[in-house]
Parts: C-alpha cells; sequence; structure tokens
C-alpha cells in the first residue's frame, strides 16, 4: 500500500478500515541467501539496500525482541555531517544526502527536519579549530558557516552569553543538521525492505553461528537453524556477545549513555545546540520535550540505566548554558547501550570468518549513519568489498595504526 | 555507585576513573608479536554480567580490580592491584 495524501482523504471517508498491516509476520525459512543478525536501523537498512540496489530478494532480518527495539527507539534522533577527518567525512556526508532522500524514497514520513546545528565556542582557540573543521565540511561539500558572538545571538537569545566560566564567542552552524523521527526510521526501512520481499522475523534470538572450515554455514536461533552463506552482525551494543558466538573478540566495549526528555512546551528551542565543553546537548521534539544528553557514564555496562552522578552533571550543564530551563520538568530518562571502539569510529568490514561481516561500533553517534551504514553494509556483503565511504571503517585499523580518532583524544577503551 | 577501596572504604563513582578490563594488566613481552599488543590494547570479551575491571582511585592513588556486574551495576569485591600482585 502506497501512502499519499489522497490515501489519507480515501480511509477517512471510509472509516479507516482500509489500512494493513506495514510489514507481513513471516516464519523462518531454512535457507536465505543472506541473513542479517539484528532488526535496528543499521540492519533493516542493510536489508533495504541489499534488496534494492544490490536485487537480493532472499535475505532475512532475525531480531531477537520486535523491530527497531533497541537504540534506534532510543536516542536523541540527531542527524548531521560536521565531521573532520578523512573516513568519517565523506561517510557522514553520504548519509546525510541519503537523508534528504529519505522520505521519498521510503515513501514514509520520517519527519527529517533540518532545522539547524549549532556547535558553540568558547575561547579564541577553539573558534580557530572550529573554523578549520568548518572548512573540511564545505571542502566535503557540505555546509558550515562560522557566527561570531551576536551571530549566535540572533538564533539563541535565551543563552546565558557571559557565564564566567564558558562565555559564548560564537558557533559553527550546520543549516543541514537537525533531527528526525527516530521510530519512524526503523519502520520506514522496515516497510521498504518488507516490500521488496525481506522476511522480517520478530522474536528470533541468535543463539549461534555456524562455522565450517572457516566459513559461514548459517545461524541457529530460537526458533530453529537458518541456513546462509552470508550473515551480517548488526547488533550495537551486543557486538561484544553476537561475536563471541562465531569465537572473535571485537576492539569494542560497551558503555552507557544517558539521554532525558521533559514535558511538553510550546516551541522555544529552533535548534540542535551543541555545547561541548560542557558535554552537553538539546533540541526540542515535534512534541514539544526537550530532548538532550551528555557524555557516557565511562564504565563498561549492559543496565540501561546510568548513574546519578551523569544524571546531575548534564543538568548543571544544561542550566549553566541555558538557565531558561530550569523551570521545565524531566519527564523521562533512559540509558542505551553503546558499542565502544577504542577510538570512537565505526567498523564496517569482512571478519576473519568467510562470509560473516561485521557493522559495529556505531559509538554515540549511529543514529544519523542509519542510511549510509545500511548502504555501505550492503555494498560489502554483495560485492564482497568495501564501499568507497567507508572504505576506512576497517576491522583490523587498531593493529595497523589506521585509528580514526575525531576527538583527538588517543585510541584506547576509557577514552570516548 | 560506590566502589569499595581498600584504603579509603565505599567511596562515590566520581572519586574513581575507569580504565576499561583487567586485561589492561596483563601487558605483552616487549618482544611479544604485534597480534598480542593489538589484543592487549584493544580486543575485549565485552562481557553482559560477571566482569573484572581496573579502577583507579583518584584520592588516594590506588590502583583497584573491581569484581561486579555489567547488567546490574553491583559490586561483589575490589582488591588493590598492588596487594593482589603481592598475594600471587
Amino acid at each position: 500500500m502506497r501512502y499519499s495524501g489522497f490515501r489519507v482523504l480515501a480511509e477517512g471517508l471510509r472509516g479507516n478500515t482500509g489500512w494493513r498491516p506495514a510489514w507481513r509476520d513471516p516464519a523462518p525459512k531454512p535457507e536465505y541467501d543472506a541473513i542479517i543478525i539484528g532488526g535496528g536501523g543499521h540492519g533493516l537498512s542493510t536489508a533495504y539496500y541489499l534488496a534494492r540496489n544490490h536485487g537480493m530478494r532472499n535475505i532475512a532480518v532475525l531480531e531477537k525482541g520486535y523491530l527497531g527495539s533497541g537504540n534506534i527507539g532510543r536516542n536523541t534522533t540527531i542527524v548531521r555531517a560536521n565531521y573532520f577527518l578523512p573516513g568519517n567525512s565523506e561517510f557522514y556526508s553520504h548519509s546525510l544526502k541519503l537523508w534528504e532522500g529519505l522520505e521519498s524514497e521510503l515513501n514514509y514520513n520520517v519527519m527529517h527536519s533540518q532545522r539547524g546545528l549549532i556547535n558553540l565556542f568558547h575561547s579564541d582557540g577553539q573558534r580557530d579549530a572550529f573554523a578549520r573543521r568548518g572548512n573540511a565540511m564545505v571542502n566535503q561539500g557540505d555546509d558550515a558557516e562560522l557566527l561570531d558572538r551576536d551571530g549566535v545571538r540572533k538564533l539563541l537569545p535565551y543563552l546565558d552569553f557571559d557565564n564566567t566560566r564558558f562565555p559564548v564567542y560564537g558557533g559553527l552552524l550546520h543549516r543541514r543538521g537537525g533531527t528526525a523521527r527516530h521510530d519512524a526510521v526503523a519502520w520506514g526501512y522496515a516497510r521498504g525492505a518488507d516490500r521488496l520481499g525481506v522476511d522480517l522475523i520478530q522474536n528470533c534470538e541468535v543463539t549461534g553461528i555456524d562455522i565450517a572450515n572457516g566459513r559461514v554455514t548459517g545461524v541457529q536461533t530460537t526458533r530453529g537453524a537458518i541456513r546462509a552463506r552470508k550473515v551480517g552482525m548488526v547488533v550495537a551494543g551486543r557486538s561484544g556477545q553476537v561475536a563471541a558466538m562465531a569465537g572473535l573478540r571485537l576492539p569494542i566495549e560497551s558503555h552507557i549513555l544517558q539521554a532525558f526528555v521533559t514535558e511538553g512546551l510550546k516551541p522555544v528551542i529552533d535548534h540542535v545546540i551543541s555545547f561541548g565543553m560542557g558535554h552537553f546537548y538539546i533540541s526540542q521534539s515535534d512534541k514539544g520535550g526537550l530532548v538532550f544528553g551528555g557524555d557516557l557514564d565511562f564504565y563498561a555496562s549492559y543496565a540501561s540505566r546510568g548513574n546519578l552522578p551523569m544524571v546531575e552533571h548534564v543538568m548543571e550543564a544544561g542550566m549553566t548554558l541555558m538557565p531558561m530551563i530550569g523551570r521545565a520538568r524531566v519527564l523521562r530518562s533512559w540509558g542505551g547501550i553503546m558499542d565502544m571502539t577504542p577510538d570512537g569510529s565505526p567498523i564496517i568490514d569482512k571478519t576473519p570468518v568467510e562470509g560473516l561481516f561485521v557493522d559495529a561500533g556505531w559509538n554515540y553517534g549511529g543514529f544519523k549513519a542509519v542510511p549510509a551504514s545500511g548502504w555501505c553494509m550492503a555494498h560489502l556483503m554483495a560485492t564482497g568489498t568495501s564501499h568507497d565511504v567507508a572504505r576506512r571503517f576497517r576491522l583490523d585499523r587498531f593493529a595497523t595504526g589506521h585509528v580514526i580518532d575525531e576527538e583527538g583524544t588517543g585510541s584506547q577503551h576509557n577514552l570516548h | 555507585m560506590r566502589i569499595p577501596c581498600p584504603h579509603c572504604g565505599a567511596r562515590d563513582r566520581r572519586e574513581f576513573t575507569y580504565y576499561g578490563h583487567e586485561t589492561y594488566l596483563n601487558r605483552p613481552a616487549p618482544d611479544a608479536p604485534p597480534q598480542a599488543w593489538d589484543d592487549y590494547l584493544h580486543n575485549r570479551d565485552n562481557p553482559c554480567g560477571a566482569t573484572r575491571d581496573l579502577w583507579y582511585h583518584d584520592p588516594c592513588g590506588t590502583w583497584i580490580v573491581v569484581d561486579r556486574d555489567t547488567a546490574t551495576h553491583a559490586i561483589q569485591a575490589a582488591q588493590a592491584v598492588a596487594n593482589r600482585r603481592a598475594s600471587a
């Protein structure tokens, strides 16, 4: 069923009796050409692009819970392409271009809102670094504008510009940055993949990966064994456990990242604002809630909830930057399981097991990567070679020294 | 989360710096092959459940190995690295 304004009108006149489920609920077949482990944003987009770009139709996505039940349904929804380093720069640029055509591509409203993202700076040195970053973004073909203090004040009059510790010197404006509706991205890709014949199999947990003579032959699941010559592991925070089923240890440690939402307010914050020095960022959802977060709790965790010190830290940073939000009441907070790599950049690569591929290490930035991650993972699984914009996301880059350390803090597990 | 420092007792998590899995203590020999160094520096078991990791208590300067659960945040035991080496 194709969605359109006319369809909404017609269904309204018919009492909404014509709507059908957006995807099928198939039982697993005994064999597929390719299996994607993980029905989150990245897994679903991988399946979609395998079918759409590479003509593979005999594909299954195996999800242990329900579709979109992981980080794709619990993130702060920011979409941007403001990276500096080769590797990241071209990849996120490609992703943003896919975002810009995503709704017509999927015939699904993902509420992509390019409301502009502003990274604040607070010193002359930081201004120089942001000017350089902006130039790198422009060289990549994306947009960036360096705003001075008055330029920021025009857009964000409510900031505390004269804060003694972090006075606002200006900001780097990325107009094409913004937000999207996270669940809708999962649902849109799921519906798109289903329409191309992909089997989306829910409540189907992978319990083992079958390997014979160094080659993957299929997976064991809670719904029986399924054969496949190509298997992609796209399981974010659970990458360590799934890789262990294949006897692999990954350069990944899972950490906790918290986020917060206030009660719904009238429109007050029109952009996405990033206050890097305070480890704080914020935007306002279309529903009105202020959506904000900070840094990792900084220890390995699968608890899906964080600790109070980071809650306090984030609230303090928010009050420091924009005292006006002090009266807003926090509605809820949650913690996501982040697959952290030593250098803070992702992995889309083959593994030492023939036919087994890994798409992981999205750290705290996986949402904006969903389209390009699926695009490149599909390319890798279908052709056996890395896509040009993801060729630096190698599994062996830590051994060879070709790390992509965007933050410039070093390549070890407790730093990103 | 409070971590029991062997010298200072249970202290707020904010007094500690996390250094990852205790594998970080098992430094390879200087002439070990690159693969061993890659494993030591980067690759991790990343367990969901019981783990043993390395923390540093900033105020008293003690390196501590903590037995805890990554799924519940419960802490079972903590031992100073120096004592651990002495008893090993």
